[in-house]
C-alpha cells in the first residue's frame, strides 16, 4: 500500500504586515513551520504504515526551502519525500495549486490513499484537497475525525459533520482530509533525524510533468486574481471605559439596560 | 501575447531544429535555442518539431460572459430542513442580481425534498432547480457533484454562492475544479460589477489581510460564505418564482462510496444559534472561576463560548470555540470577559452588533473591535454585575 501526504510550508506566525506603498505581503524574516494540520495528516499516514506496512510518500510544492517540511516528515517517520519547485508554479491560486500537486502525485505511481490536513493556516481555503480529487477522478471525504479500518480495496472512515457523524466506507484509491485531533501527532524524532539525514529530497520540475503545458500552472493556470490586499478596518465605535471595578460593573449594567439585553 | 517557447531538452540536433524556420529567427548558441526578433509567429517550428516547440498564449482568452446569466445558489440542508445560510446568500444574490438584471436561481437536490422546493418560494428567488432522487439521500461526493455539474452545463450560471458548511466546502472545490474556473472560500464582502464580475473580500493569513478577489475570465465564478456573514431577507407569506423539476441519469449518480451508518451527536446547541454570547478567555485563572461566565450567560439567556486557550486547556468543548478555527458567530451582543482578542479570534466574531470587552490591560487588541472596551478585572467587574442584573431582575418580579 502507497499513502501520499500533501503538506505546506506556512508562514511561522500569522503577524504578517502588508507594505502599505506596494501593497505586497512583507515575507522577509518571517520563519516558516509546517502547516499544523497536516502533522495530524502525516500521523494518520503513519498509523496506517505501522498497521498496513504501508510505505508514505510526502510532497510539497514551494520554494527549495520548503524542504524544509519534507526533512521534518522523515524526522517523524515518512519514508520518501518530493519537492515540487519550479518558477512555473509560481503565482498559483487554489486551482492551479491542486492542479500541480496532481500532476506531481501522478509522477509517484498509484497512491492508494491521500491525506491532506484539514485545511492551511495562511490560505485557510480548505479547498486544495477536494480539487487534488477531483483532478485525478477519485471520491473524496473531507473532514475526518477517525479512521475505523482499511484493507486493500477500501477505507472506513468517521464524517464529522454539523450535527451528525457520518461513517462511510470508500473505495480506495480515494483522498481524505483529516481534522486535528484524529490522533495526536508525534514529535520529530532525533533518532529519525540522525539516520535521515542524508536521505535525497526528489525535486519534481515543470519538466518531470506529464502535462507540459504551461497554461495550466502558476499564475497562468489561475482563474482568480487578486487585485488588492489591506489590512482590515478597525472598528468605528469604540468608547473606552475606566475606573473602580465596581464603577465599571454600575455603568455595564446600565449599558445591558440601555441595550434592552435586561 | 502569445509566444513559442523552446524546450531544451529536447533538442537533440540544434542545426536541424535551426533550418526548419523559413525566416532564420531560430537561434543555436551556448544556452541552447532561441527565437530572435525575426519570428512571424509562423509556427512551421511548433507544427514540425512539437517537442521542442511550444506555441502559448500568454493570457487564456475569457469566456463569452453574456452566455453565462444568472446567480444560483446552492440550498444547503441537514435532512428536512434548509440552513440558514442558504437564506442569506439568497438575500444576497437578490441584491446582487437586481443591479445586473440577473435572476436568481436555488440548486436543491436530496431525497423527497418537495416540501423544502415550496418553502424557498417564499423567499424570492425567481427559479428553484430540483433534483430529487433516492441516491441523493446521504451526502456523497461523486452524485452531489454529478447533479451540480449538470445543473451549471444547463443553467449557464454566472455565479455559484455555496454556503460554508461542512457540505459546502467539500463540494463546491470539486464542482470549481470540474469546470476549471475559480473559486474564493470565505467571502466576507461580496459585489458585483456591470460586466459581471464578481468583487470578493475574504480575509487571509488568519484574518491579518483581507484580498479583493475576482475571476476576470472565467465563469460560473464561485464563492463559499459562512454562515451569518449576510442577512437572510425576510419570509414572505406570498409565493413568487418557478419550481422546475430537473431529471438526471441513474448512471450519472453512481458513487464509490457507501454510508454504513449515522450517528446523531449529542445534542449541543451550537453558539452560532445564540443571540448573546458570553465569551471566556485566558484572564479566568481556574477552571471552576467560569461559573461566573454561566452565570452571567444565564441570567441573559445567553451562551458561553471561549477561546482556543481554553480548548487546549480542556476546560471547554471545542464546538464552543469561536475562532478561524473555531465557529464564526453573529449574535446581538457578546461579552469578551479577559479575552485578548488575537486577530484568529476577533475573524470569527467582529460582525456582532454590539461588542463588550472587559480586560485589565489597556492595550489588548481586542479593544480595537470593541464598541464599549471595559478596562478592568473579570474577578472584580463579573461578581458585581452579576450581582446587580439578579437584584434588577428581582426588583422586575416583584414590580
Amino acid at each position: 500500500m502507497q499513502i501520499t501526504v500533501c503538506i505546506k510550508q506556512v508562514p511561522g506566525t500569522s503577524e504578517v504586515d502588508i507594505d502599505e506603498k506596494t501593497g505586497v505581503l512583507k515575507r522577509e524574516g518571517i520563519d516558516s513551520k509546517m502547516n499544523p494540520y497536516d502533522l495530524y495528516a502525516i500521523e494518520t499516514a503513519l498509523r496506517l504504515k505501522a498497521e498496513q506496512g504501508a510505505k508514505v510518500n510526502v510532497l510539497t510544492m514551494g520554494p527549495p526551502q520548503a524542504e524544509a517540511v519534507i526533512r521534518e516528515a522523515y524526522m517523524m517517520g515518512a519514508d520518501k519525500g518530493f519537492l515540487m519547485t519550479d518558477k512555473k508554479f509560481a503565482g498559483a491560486d487554489v486551482l492551479a495549486t491542486a492542479y500541480a500537486l496532481s500532476q506531481g502525485i501522478r509522477t509517484l505511481g498509484d497512491s492508494d490513499l491521500l491525506i491532506c490536513g484539514k485545511m492551511t493556516t495562511d490560505g485557510d481555503t480548505a479547498q486544495v484537497g477536494p480539487e487534488i480529487a477531483e483532478y485525478l477522478q477519485i471520491p473524496h471525504v473531507a473532514n475526518v475525525r477517525r479512521i475505523h479500518e482499511i484493507n486493500e480495496k477500501a477505507i472506513v472512515v468517521e464524517m464529522n459533520m454539523a450535527e451528525s457523524v457520518e461513517i462511510q466506507e470508500v473505495q480506495l484509491p480515494c483522498l481524505i482530509t483529516v481534522e486535528k485531533d484524529i490522533y495526536p501527532p508525534r514529535l520529530p524524532s532525533f533518532k529519525l533525524k540522525l539516520k535521515t539525514a542524508g536521505r535525497p529530497v526528489k525535486n519534481v520540475t515543470f519538466k518531470d510533468l506529464k502535462d507540459r503545458n504551461e497554461m495550466h500552472y502558476g499564475l497562468n493556470g489561475s482563474p482568480t486574481q487578486v487585485l488588492r490586499i489591506f489590512p482590515p478596518e478597525p472598528n468605528k465605535t469604540n468608547e473606552h471605559w475606566e475606573g473602580s471595578g465596581e464603577a465599571l460593573s454600575k455603568r455595564l449594567a446600565e449599558k445591558l439596560h440601555e441595550l434592552k439585553f435586561i | 501575447m502569445a509566444k513559442i517557447i523552446i524546450h531544451q531538452d529536447a533538442v537533440k540536433d540544434p542545426q536541424k531544429a535551426v533550418s526548419v524556420c523559413p525566416f532564420n529567427a531560430i537561434e543555436s548558441t551556448e544556452e541552447g535555442l532561441s527565437i530572435n526578433a525575426a519570428c512571424k509567429m509562423c509556427k512551421i517550428c511548433v507544427k514540425r518539431y512539437p517537442e521542442i516547440f511550444e506555441y502559448v498564449k500568454d493570457e487564456a482568452p475569457s469566456v463569452d460572459k453574456d452566455l453565462w446569466r444568472g446567480i444560483a445558489v446552492y440550498i444547503d440542508h441537514i435532512e428536512e430542513n434548509i440552513h440558514p445560510v442558504s437564506f442569506e446568500l439568497i438575500g444576497k444574490a437578490k441584491k446582487m442580481a437586481a443591479k445586473i438584471g440577473h435572476p436568481v436561481y436555488c440548486l436543491l437536490m436530496g431525497d423527497n425534498v418537495g416540501n423544502m422546493a415550496e418553502e424557498l418560494l417564499h423567499y424570492g428567488a425567481d427559479e428553484v432547480f430540483v433534483y430529487d432522487k433516492p441516491q441523493l439521500h446521504h451526502f456523497r461526493i461523486e452524485p452531489y457533484a454529478a447533479v451540480f455539474e449538470d445543473f451549471i452545463r444547463k443553467v449557464q450560471p454566472s455565479i455559484v454562492l455555496v454556503g460554508g458548511t461542512t457540505v459546502g466546502r467539500s463540494l463546491a472545490p470539486r464542482v470549481a475544479a470540474r469546470f476549471r474556473t475559480g473559486l474564493t472560500a470565505d467571502c466576507t464582502v461580496l459585489d458585483v460589477q456591470e460586466n459581471t464580475d464578481l468583487d470578493q473580500i475574504r480575509p487571509a493569513y488568519g484574518g491579518n489581510i483581507m484580498a479583493h478577489i475576482h475571476t476576470p475570465r472565467h465563469r460560473p465564478q464561485f464563492a463559499t460564505v459562512r454562515y451569518k456573514i449576510f442577512d437572510a431577507p425576510e419570509r414572505s407569506n406570498t409565493k413568487s418564482g418557478t419550481l422546475t423539476p430537473c431529471k438526471i441519469g441513474d448512471d450519472k449518480l453512481h458513487s464509490k462510496i457507501r454510508v454504513l451508518e449515522i450517528r446523531k451527536k449529542e445534542k449541543v446547541k451550537s453558539i452560532e444559534d445564540a443571540d448573546i454570547i458570553v465569551v471566556a478567555g485566558r484572564a479566568f485563572k481556574k477552571e471552576e472561576d467560569l461559573s461566573m461566565a454561566y452565570e452571567l450567560a444565564d441570567l441573559l439567556g445567553g451562551m458561553v463560548a471561549t477561546t482556543r486557550p481554553l480548548i487546549e486547556a480542556g476546560w471547554s468543548d471545542p464546538r464552543m470555540q469561536i475562532g478561524l478555527s473555531g465557529r464564526t458567530v453573529k449574535p446581538k451582543l457578546i461579552i469578551t470577559c479577559g479575552v485578548s482578542g488575537a486577530i484568529q479570534f476577533v475573524a470569527g466574531m467582529n460582525n456582532t452588533e454590539n461588542i463588550i470587552s472587559i480586560n485589565r490591560d489597556p492595550k489588548a487588541q481586542i479593544f480595537d473591535i470593541a464598541h464599549y472596551a471595559v478596562i478592568g478585572d473579570i474577578y472584580e467587574i463579573l461578581p458585581d454585575l452579576i450581582a446587580r442584573i439578579k437584584a434588577g431582575s428581582t426588583q422586575q418580579g416583584t414590580s
